[in-house]
């Protein structure tokens, strides 16, 4: 009878006779907290490898292979570290670019990515996984992007509670922004120096929540970190002073705000001074005087405060006030003159004057102006960003309701508690409808914006720029991967100390893949460097020989897009160059090679851009390919016209290679007749 | 005008005498610290105006590091002090052990600097 009656008392899930093969969460007896837990570290864990998985859609279609340029030069970087050690990579000197004038590798990088990238590699060694550094340095920045949204977990929860920081880490897994530039494959500084701001953001917070100065020095290795790996950091040390300025301004400082920032600044400017690239900028560069401003002025006012504090009496106090004041302020602004006036401090540089003046650059340095990335956003894309704002306000909101309603169930004594939800109960009889309508709305915006992110990545994001995909006739992918072949062609026909000329925006890719000496460079840091190889893409191919003899150029690289419809190559580039050019050779002018302000390849173009040298090496032997069924001989498919000049002649250099499709040409210098 | 200036800085100056009087010893001694080590940074910048800046990163660490050190001291004694509400749970072990580390971090980044 009694075993009877324990049967029957016995819960259903206990019941041998289930044949669920998984076990619900109340097999588990988990109380309310530990449910959360569980729920919370799940999610946590699957927005972690969804970081990491969305960003991988250029491996499983390509091949793991470093990306775009300036990853190549940070590939080449890091493979030479972990070849030669650490002192011999800071103290690098390379002849291999910019020839004749080299460059001083060690002493104008970011090291942070690289010595990174080198450490993931020896932990891996360490632990026997024979992997290759190329395999760690295409995969560095996924792996980031995933400890990006654990920090970014850890600061939402500093600053409301863990549902907001779940959101914050889904968000930031997904966002478009964050994943064009740290996509594998992608090994450039963004990868890393993301989530060394986010750290280093956090860090700041919880200092200045805590007032300890142990999270004022996590703060400052955190910034010393970013500053190793992005010049980017200047973001982080104008940002950290307006917000400290801003705290003193509406009158909720405390003591804890002087710790935390003063600790950071000091620590984290002399950190940052370590690096050789940054040097003095933070005593000498007109962008990092307002955390200096801010310091000095948080010492004057912590201790007017005290002096406040100590004195006890108004009176007195005005007046040491007012002469407090006029000395600070008069020092103050007397420093700041004398060090701008003397140039002493530095004026901001092109780079971030464009963002007050984004004409700036058009106008004056035609190089910045030229580089793709520099073109502002678009408009769609900030309404996209205002819109998922909103979103995620409105999640917040809804959050607060639900927070509010735990609050106040949560404190006080039943008859409280029961009083209280009886008052909220009654007080909107439609609050629970709307919550439900605004969270299924909030629900349906934030999956059609995670199906618009993911589609946005796989469509725009995830090119490696250094193979092309195109659709052929039936359907069918085609891969073009003449780069490739072009630079290894490079590597294994040609001498070892020759030297090549091309635009600078292959520099990177030559030296790393090709292992051949280049002229210029995507570092682009001497701008009359550059504007030399313009000069002699622009002139006549025997003015240009001069210029090549004087250059020591044994080969000429040139993109050509004709073939194949490519359209970034060099004659589309081919204005920036004669601009870059003009603006250091006058002899060079922008008007000789437009006819009536517009830019032509077929017949009624200029002469001298018939006859120039870019003109000639691109479209060499063109006039006699038929492109296109139905179109004449020399169908230019990029230009979608037909060439002016299908009878190029060469005199001064022969062709040595082209590529399969077309898109890289090589060129040889023919060495100097006899004389007789 | 310039004589109820004059009188009113002797005042201020007696008035803050009396009451910084009041302090307890163990804040007086972290303010003697300050006071030596802004001594110190002044000096140096002196020396640097008589015999020129080079090499520069020698004399920024020198002043950095004494300021610096006046500016953790500084920290220390706001954690330390008995009056501060906000710092009332936070134990002087642990805060003086918070100085040292930052002291050391401070100083090991200051030889490496020094050149």
């Amino acid at each position: 009878m009694g075993a009877k009656a324990e049967n029957a008392v016995r819960p259903p899930s206990l019941a041998p006779s289930s044949s669920f093969p998984f076990p619900s969460l109340r097999t588990l007896k988990l109380k309310t907290k530990q449910q959360e837990l569980l729920i919370r570290v799940s999610t946590l864990a699957l927005i972690y490898v969804l970081a990491f998985a969305v960003r991988l859609f250029s491996v499983l279609r390509y091949e793991s292979m470093i990306h775009e340029f300036d990853p190549y030069f940070n590939y080449r970087t890091t493979l030479f570290l972990t070849k030669n050690g650490f002192y011999e990579f800071w103290n690098w000197f390379d002849a291999e670019s910019w020839y004749p004038l080299g460059r001083i590798i060690g002493g104008t990088l970011f090291p942070g990515l690289m010595v990174t990238a080198a450490l993931i590699y020896r932990v891996f060694r360490f632990l026997t996984f024979a992997v290759h550094i190329r395999e760690v340095c295409v995969l560095t920045a996924p792996f980031f992007a995933s400890n990006t949204t654990l920090v970014a977990y850890f600061f939402g929860k500093e600053i409301w509670d863990a549902g907001a920081g779940l959101a914050a880490a889904a968000l930031i897994a997904i966002c478009p922004g964050y994943i064009s530039r740290s996509v594998a494959g992608s090994y450039d500084n963004e990868g890393v120096a993301i989530f060394a701001l986010l750290l280093t953001f956090y860090f700041f917070v919880k200092a200045v929540n805590t007032g300890s100065l142990a999270w004022g020095l996590a703060s400052a290795f955190g910034y010393f970190y970013m500053v190793s790996a992005w010049g980017g950091y200047v973001f982080i040390i104008n940002l950290v002073p307006l917000y400290v300025l801003v705290l003193l301004i509406t009158g909720r400082y405390s003591m804890r705000l002087y710790v935390a920032y003063n600790c950071m600044y000091i620590l984290g400017m002399l950190l940052a001074m370590q690096i050789r690239f940054v040097g003095f900028q933070h005593v000498q560069s007109g962008e990092h005087m307002a955390a200096m401003g801010v310091f000095f002025l948080m010492q004057v006012f912590y201790f007017v405060d005290w002096v406040k504090y100590t004195l006890n009496d108004p009176k007195l106090f005005h007046s040491f006030l007012r002469i407090t004041l006029t000395c600070s302020i008069s020092v103050g602004a007397l420093a700041l003159g004398v060090g701008t006036a003397t140039g002493y401090i530095s004026p901001w540089t092109g780079r971030f004057y464009s963002l007050l003046d984004p004409t700036y650059a058009k106008d004056h340095i035609p190089i910045i102006a030229s580089v793709s990335e520099h073109q502002p956003t678009a408009w769609s894309s900030f309404i996209a960003v205002a819109v998922s704002a909103t979103i995620k306000n409105l999640t917040t909101l809804i959050r607060t309701k639900s927070k509010a309603s735990q609050t106040v169930s949560s404190k006080g004594t039943s008859s409280l508690k029961a009083s209280a939800k009886a008052s909220l109960d009654q007080a909107l009889p439609f609050q629970r409808n709307a919550a439900i309508a605004l969270l299924a709305g909030a629900f349906y915006l934030l999956s059609r914006y995670a199906i618009h992110c993911t589609w946005v990545t796989s469509e725009a994001y995830s090119s490696p720029s250094i193979v092309l995909a195109a659709r052929g006739a039936h359907g069918g992918r085609v891969i073009f991967d003449d780069y490739r072949e072009a630079y290894f062609w490079l590597r294994q026909n040609t001498p070892p100390d020759a030297k090549v000329m091309s635009w600078w925006d292959y520099g990177y890719q030559i030296t790393a893949m090709g292992n051949r000496t280049v002229i210029v460079d995507n570092n682009t840091w001497n701008n009359t460097h550059i504007a030399t190889v313009g000069r002699a893409m622009s002139s006549y191919e025997d003015e240009a020989y001069e210029i090549m003899q004087s250059l020591d150029v044994d080969y000429v690289l040139v993109v050509f897009g004709g073939v194949t419809g490519y359209s970034s190559d060099d004659i589309n580039k081919f204005l920036w160059m004669v601009r870059i050019g003009g603006g250091v050779f006058p002899v060079i002018k922008e008007p000789d090679y437009l006819v009536n302000g517009e830019y032509r390849v077929d017949k009624g173009a200029a002469p001298k851009m018939l006859n120039c040298l870019m003109y000639k090496l691109c479209y060499y032997r063109f006039g006699e390919l038929t492109t296109e069924y139905g179109k004449p001989t020399g169908y230019d498919r990029a230009r979608g016209v037909e060439i002016g000049n299908k009878d190029i002649k060469l005199e001064y250099l022969e062709e040595a290679f082209t590529t399969s499709n077309w898109i890289v040409r090589i060129y040889k210098v023919k060495p100097p007749k006899n004389r007789w | 005008m310039a004589k109820s200036t004059s009188s009113d800085a002797q005042m201020l100056i007696r008035s803050l005498r009396t009451a910084y009087a009041a302090t307890p010893t163990n804040l007086k001694i972290i303010d003697l610290y300050v006071v030596y080590a802004i001594v110190t940074a002044v000096i140096q910048v002196v020396y640097m105006g008589v015999v020129g800046s080079f090499p520069f990163n020698s004399f920024l660490s020198g002043v950095l590091s004494c300021v610096g050190t006046a500016v953790l001291a500084v920290c220390l004694r706001i954690q330390v002090n008995k009056e501060n509400k906000e710092f009332k749970d936070l134990p002087p072990e642990r805060a003086y052990a918070d100085f040292i580390l930052c002291n050391l971090v401070l100083h090991l980044v200051i030889m490496n600097f020094l050149g």
